[in-house]
């Protein structure tokens, strides 16, 4: 459990950073909290020629709300967005998820942009920002764009992100009044990847849930406010859509029960912020 | 903790039984530990990495290091041709043929089992050279399960040895079979019990060197027993004095995991010889999850015959014990341990065993807290709760009336343990008032009434400690056992000094793993000596070359309280009288007439009248000649303590298998999430009795963590395998411990019955409830969920099966669930070019590898048969495979069949599939399906997204396979205007 050989990097600006990522194409990796990364490279899994570390670059650090955006840059951590003051009153699902997120030590390093980058489809965060409609902003010295989450995920640790690209910066719609929010995740222990996360928006008269742990990607459903039979069926439909699979931990058929089951009661506790 | 140090040292006999702060925790808690990968090494130390095996089993046809060998700070490269060379295979338990090296020769039968070590200058170094190691393997197949390792057709894993089953003997006490016919009722349990391990935070370190005609000096953190030090020497060809083993003073953990370092310690030896230099390696978490070892998985089919009251009359066990890949010794004694004690904590008089032991491909099992316990009592209490449940009866009631009665101990058991000392009948009454059962129940009746899943579980274990080291024996014949000659006793050592000063030191042979022995040891000395705690200085390292040691030696079957202690005491004992003598003499009184107390040695009707103990001391090295009274000069005790109560078996195979037996009974209330199916422990008491509790806090100590272990293994752990072979659990990902956050603290009873039989009262108290429970939790859901049977671990998925009930159907046809441990897909895609254009990419090998991504190379190996190599992955995850494909069945234009293989780092996949296509407007549709197996690491911790990566490399052959499709090849280069496989397209019907 020791790296293959890798150069290392610390680049004093942004556009130092882009350099190598330019050239080296994948064959660069951006280094932020490493978190994930520094597990892979361990495992010898990554196996990157050089790794850029962007971690104390101020010009990506720091989180802001901006017209009516919450804007959070690629060095922000974890933790700071969970410690950020306003979080509970405009991320109020992020608020929810935060917990859930590993653990606080790994919270303290990791950085929200990082986890949004590696895609794992289990993570709690690109489950967010996809159900809350956020987007991302990429980087490179061919300049800036823009994505919107529902185009970012692509993939089990696969997104749009061209190897030239640093995911810069994500934007989480800030909480309109007239919403309730709600997360929940099933895992086998607390911090542990989750087998089904739920995440639900609600309005008067729509629903919005994002379901992560199940498919590749976390994937997110736009509903008119449905209730009863009508809200099962849905989810029922949703659950044999999606399918589920496998794996040491779960079955596909408990990974569909709960998208059923903890989708009733995610959308039933967003539904209690707007009485 | 309750006293401070210093009032505890000014009264004789006021240390044992409080609860002293542990000498050991200051170092610990201000990061001066000094664990095995602290100690200080020579500077030409190299370090060690290990290449493993990554199929669980294949025959190994060459191993090829020279380029590892030649890269620029590598030493050596270790391989089976070495170990084959210059060591010989371990001795077995069993009179077996079968041959077990420190490393695979010719063969591997497990995922992990160590096949070369490679010595660099460094770690990183080291593994990256062992990547450079080329092993050719071809794969067998191979065995998992138990039963299924048993059938005649079973690939077989040694073939010297000739078939899985390598034990198959039965036992009978009493008359079973009339008991059997005699009674009312006949119940019946069925259970598999999982791998499962107690994962040290610290893994295995070893640091050896090859000193010539010295020997191997080894130093490694190794916890016993020390019969395999003569295991290792001879592995070695040296004799016992010539492979000098030094222990550290520290251990992260070991729970008896620390017994499997031995075969490493032989392989970092000659690695060390074939180095020339000291090799130190300290093993990873992947290392130690896949390779380490693990408590044994059993099949049992236990069956009793029952009264009408519940009242049990004669138990018939079946087992079928699971060893892994070798019987490493001291394997199978996982099997034996337990087996004066197959009737639990039962008067039950009549009992038939089959034991039957078998090989299967997993990694090899050994030492693990509780060593046969929970296996054993997984059955036994499942059955009891089995018993309350169909003849509607009181699961308390039925144990009740079948516990040993307390005026019978000592109490010989059916199959010969002599059950010490005990108050069985009282410890559950009291355990029952004071931990509140009847508001439990009151508290199940609520629940229920809310309709919510609540239940409530007990379970009664006699835990044993001070393992006979005879037991083991149990596995032959009377006849081969009188050919072998008798094996029997548990001796534990113990030196105690005074030096000319008269500063007390204590060494043992014992290995501590964290359970606080400078402490206990200091505090029975101080005690004898009249001493304070900190005038006592207990050394905890272990050196063979110095230090006092048998064959019992060891830190294991939870012996220190019962048996080393004692031996301390007993060394402390003799100093003392030889002390009183010296002072008797000089203060001209009877020795009887002294007291020890204050650092004094004084008269106990006249305290006024004494001499300070340094005084007396001093006396032993300065003045042999006046205290010539009081025995040899010099002031230094070695105490080599047995317990005579331990026999050999007998000649009816009755066998006294520990030397004490502990007490342990438990209840818990459980309530399991409707929705999710989790299980959340509302309330555990346990009680237990383990004789005299020297250190009460330590006592609880041990109970909190035999009791997480438990709750590990009954909600969480699992060391998986698929049915291949493939292991599944490499990280902390997939092996669950349950954290902080899962274990609740249990209800702590205790109660003291003393041993008669060990110096000083004292049983072993941390492995009960490793053992009870696992089986507690078991009958609460089983209670809660109203069903006969629960699998361990109880996951959530696997209990929300039967909460849930059936499925809602799909809205619409065609909903389709892939299942099974391979990974399977398939699709169709639609393609913007002829038929013959996607047909040429698929059969022209230099347009496949292009469809490939990361393809390096293609050439051909046979007729429609390719090797090549390539470098793919999803995200940043990214693996150097060798890949062979071959096409079969082909229908030109039509239809084919792929089968093949990749192998790398990463690890290596068996795959299959086809490919048919059928014109559309405008194009092509090719559906395609496939399926996968995957080993090695990648499966290891990669399980959770295998397939959707799966899915997803092959979702990018298709795309480029489309794209290269649709627009015209390139133009060829000239040596490709007339290549071989024109002749084979043109067979296919194409034309240029």
């Amino acid at each position: 459990m020791k790296p293959a050989p890798f150069d290392y990097y610390r680049p004093g600006s942004l556009a130092e950073a882009l350099e190598p990522l330019a050239e080296l194409g994948p064959a660069a990796q951006v280094l932020a909290g490493g978190q994930s990364l520094a597990a892979m490279l361990n495992m010898r899994l990554a196996r990157p020629e050089l790794l850029v570390d962007i971690g104390r670059l101020d010009e990506l650090s720091g989180i802001k709300l901006a017209a009516g955006q919450v804007e959070v840059h690629a060095a922000a951590t974890q933790a700071q967005l969970e410690r950020w003051p306003a979080l509970a009153r405009h991320l109020p699902l992020v608020a929810q998820a935060m917990p859930h997120v590993g653990h606080p030590q790994t919270r303290a390093r990791g950085t929200v942009c990082g986890s949004i980058a590696h895609a794992d489809p289990s993570s709690e965060l690109p489950l967010s920002l996809l159900t809350l409609g956020g987007s991302v902003t990429l980087l490179s010295r061919r300049g800036e764009r823009q994505l919107p989450a529902s185009e970012f995920f692509k993939g089990v640790l696969t997104t749009a992100r061209e190897p030239d690209e640093l995911l810069g910066a994500v934007r989480f719609p800030a909480a309109r009044r007239g919403s309730g929010f709600a997360f929940r995740e099933i895992a086998p222990r607390h911090g542990d990847f989750a087998i089904v996360a739920i995440a639900a928006v609600t309005t008067a008269d729509s629903i919005r849930i994002g379901v992560g742990g199940v498919c590749d990607t976390p994937v997110c459903r736009d509903w008119p406010r449905l209730d009863g039979s009508a809200l099962d069926d849905a989810l029922n439909a949703l659950a044999w859509e999606l399918g589920g699979y496998n794996d040491l931990h779960a079955t596909a058929r408990y990974r569909r029960e709960l998208i059923r089951r903890a989708g009733r009661q995610a959308i039933g506790e967003a539904e209690t912020w707007l009485t | 903790m309750a006293a401070a140090s210093g009032d505890d040292g000014t009264r004789d006999g006021g240390l044992l039984g409080r609860a002293p702060p542990r000498i050991e925790d200051k170092a610990l808690l201000t990061g001066r530990g000094r664990f095995a990968d602290d100690l200080a090494m020579s500077a030409a130390t190299a370090e060690a990495g290990v290449l493993r095996s990554p199929h669980p089993h294949a025959e190994i046809l060459a191993v090829d290091a020279r380029a590892a060998e030649a890269m620029d700070g590598v030493y050596a490269v270790l391989t089976g041709a070495d170990v084959a060379a210059w060591s010989e295979p371990f001795i077995v338990g069993l009179r077996q043929p079968m041959r077990h090296w420190c490393l695979a020769v010719e063969r591997a039968r497990y995922v992990g089992e160590p096949v070369a070590v490679v010595v660099a200058r460094d770690r990183y170094l080291a593994e990256d050279a062992a990547e450079a190691v080329r092993v050719q393997y071809r794969p067998l197949a191979a065995v998992v399960e138990p039963l299924a390792a048993l059938a005649a057709d079973a690939p077989v894993l040694h073939p010297e040895v000739g078939a899985n089953l390598v034990h198959d003997r039965s036992f009978r006490y009493g008359e079973p079979e009339e008991a059997f016919a005699r009674a009312p009722h006949r119940l019946a349990v069925e259970v598999d019990y999982p791998r499962n391990a107690c994962t040290p935070i610290e893994g295995f370190v070893v640091t050896a060197e090859d000193r010539g005609d010295d020997g191997y000096e080894v130093t490694a953190n190794f916890q016993g027993p020390y019969t395999l030090h003569p295991v290792m020497a001879r592995a070695l060809k040296v004799p016992g004095n010539r492979l000098r083993l030094k222990t550290p003073p520290d251990s992260g953990g070991s729970f008896g995991v620390k017994q499997a370092v031995f075969p490493c310690i032989v392989a970092m030896a000659l690695a060390a010889r074939k180095a020339g230099r000291p090799v130190r390696w300290v093993e990873d978490r992947l290392e130690h999850l896949s390779a380490a070892t693990s408590a044994t998985n059993r099949w049992i089919r236990l069956e009793a015959a029952v009264e009408a009251d519940g009242r049990i009359s004669a138990l018939d066990w079946d087992q079928v014990e699971d060893c892994g890949a070798y019987l490493r010794a001291p394997e199978p004694a996982t099997l034996y341990r337990m087996h004066g004690n197959l009737t639990g904590a039962y008067d039950i008089r009549h009992v038939r065993c089959r034991n039957r032991v078998v090989l299967s491909n997993k990694t090899p099992s050994g030492l693990n807290r509780g060593f046969g316990g929970p296996q054993l009592y997984f059955a036994l209490e499942r059955l009891l709760q089995r018993i309350a449940r169909d003849l509607g009866l009181d699961p308390l009631q039925v144990i009740r009336r079948n516990l040993v009665p307390t005026s019978a101990f000592p109490y010989r058991t059916a199959s010969g343990s002599l059950l010490d000392s005990g108050d069985y009948e009282g410890a559950v009454d009291r355990a029952v008032a004071e931990g509140g059962l009847r508001e439990l129940r009151q508290r199940r009746a609520a629940a229920r009434a809310e309709g919510r899943l609540y239940g409530i579980g007990l379970a009664a274990v006699v835990e044993p400690s001070i393992s006979n080291m005879g037991y083991i024996t149990s596995l032959l014949t009377p006849q081969e056992r009188a050919r072998a000659g008798p094996k029997d006793g548990a001796i534990a050592t113990a030196s105690v000094s005074v030096d000319p000063s008269g500063a007390v030191g204590v060494s043992t042979a014992s290995v501590p793993q964290g359970q606080g022995h400078r402490t206990v040891l200091a505090q029975v000395v101080a005690e004898r000596l009249g001493l304070a705690i900190d005038e006592v200085a207990v050394t905890a390292e272990h050196d063979t070359a110095k230090d006092a040691w048998s064959i019992a030696s060891g830190n294991y079957s939870s012996r220190f309280a019962g048996a080393v202690a004692g031996a301390a005491e007993i060394a402390a004992t003799r100093l003392r009288e030889r002390l009183a003598r010296a002072a008797a003499a000089a203060l001209n009184l009877p020795p009887e007439r002294l007291a020890f107390g204050g650092s004094r040695i004084f008269d106990g009707a006249n305290p006024e009248n004494g001499l300070a103990f340094r005084r007396v001391a001093g006396l032993f090295h300065w003045s042999p000649g006046s205290v010539a009274g009081a025995g040899d000069a010099g002031l230094r005790e070695t105490a080599q303590w047995n317990l005579p109560e331990l026999a050999p078996p007998d000649e009816a195979d009755r066998i006294n298998s520990s030397g004490a037996y502990g007490f342990v009974f438990d209840f818990c209330g459980v309530e399991i999430d409707r929705t999710t199916g989790q299980v959340r422990v509302d309330k555990y008491v346990t009680m237990h009795d383990a004789g005299r509790l020297l250190h009460p806090a330590m006592a609880d100590g041990q109970v909190l963590g035999g009791f997480a272990h438990g709750l590990g293994a009954a909600l969480y752990e699992r060391l998986a395998y698929d049915t291949d072979g493939n292991f599944l659990s490499g990280s902390f990902a997939d092996y669950l411990v349950p954290g902080i956050d899962e274990v609740p603290l249990p209800i702590i009873l205790h109660q003291e019955t003393p041993s008669p039989f060990t110096p000083l009262g004292a049983k072993g108290i941390g492995e009960g409830n490793a053992m009870s429970t696992p089986v507690c939790l078991a009958n609460a859901v089983a209670d809660a969920l109203d069903v006969d049977d629960v699998a361990l671990p109880m996951t959530s998925a696997k209990l929300a099966a039967s909460i849930h009930g059936p499925e809602p159907d799909a809205p619409g046809a065609g909903a389709v669930e892939a299942t099974g441990s391979e990974l399977a897909g398939q699709g169709r895609v639609l393609v913007a070019a002829p038929v013959h254009e996607v047909w040429t990419v698929l059969v022209v090998p230099e347009l496949l590898a292009q469809a490939v991504s990361g393809c390096e190379s293609i050439v051909p190996v046979a007729a429609n048969a390719y090797r090549g190599e390539a470098s793919f992955g999803v995200g940043p995850v990214r693996g150097r495979f060798s890949a062979e494909v071959r096409f079969d069945e082909i229908e030109p234009l039509h239809r084919l069949a792929m089968s093949g293989t990749a192998s790398g780092p990463l690890g290596d996949a068996q795959g299959s599939g086809t490919v048919r296509l059928t014109p559309t407007d405008g194009g092509t549709e090719v559906d395609y399906d496939y399926r996968v197996r995957i080993g090695g690491k990648v499966a290891a911790i990669g399980g959770r997204m295998l397939e959707g990566a799966a899915k997803s490399l092959t979702a990018e052959f298709f795309r480029r396979l489309s794209r290269l499709a649709a627009v015209p090849p390139p133009e060829m280069p000239e040596d490709f205007r007339e290549p071989w496989w024109h002749g084979l397209l043109r067979l296919f019907g194409w034309k240029q």
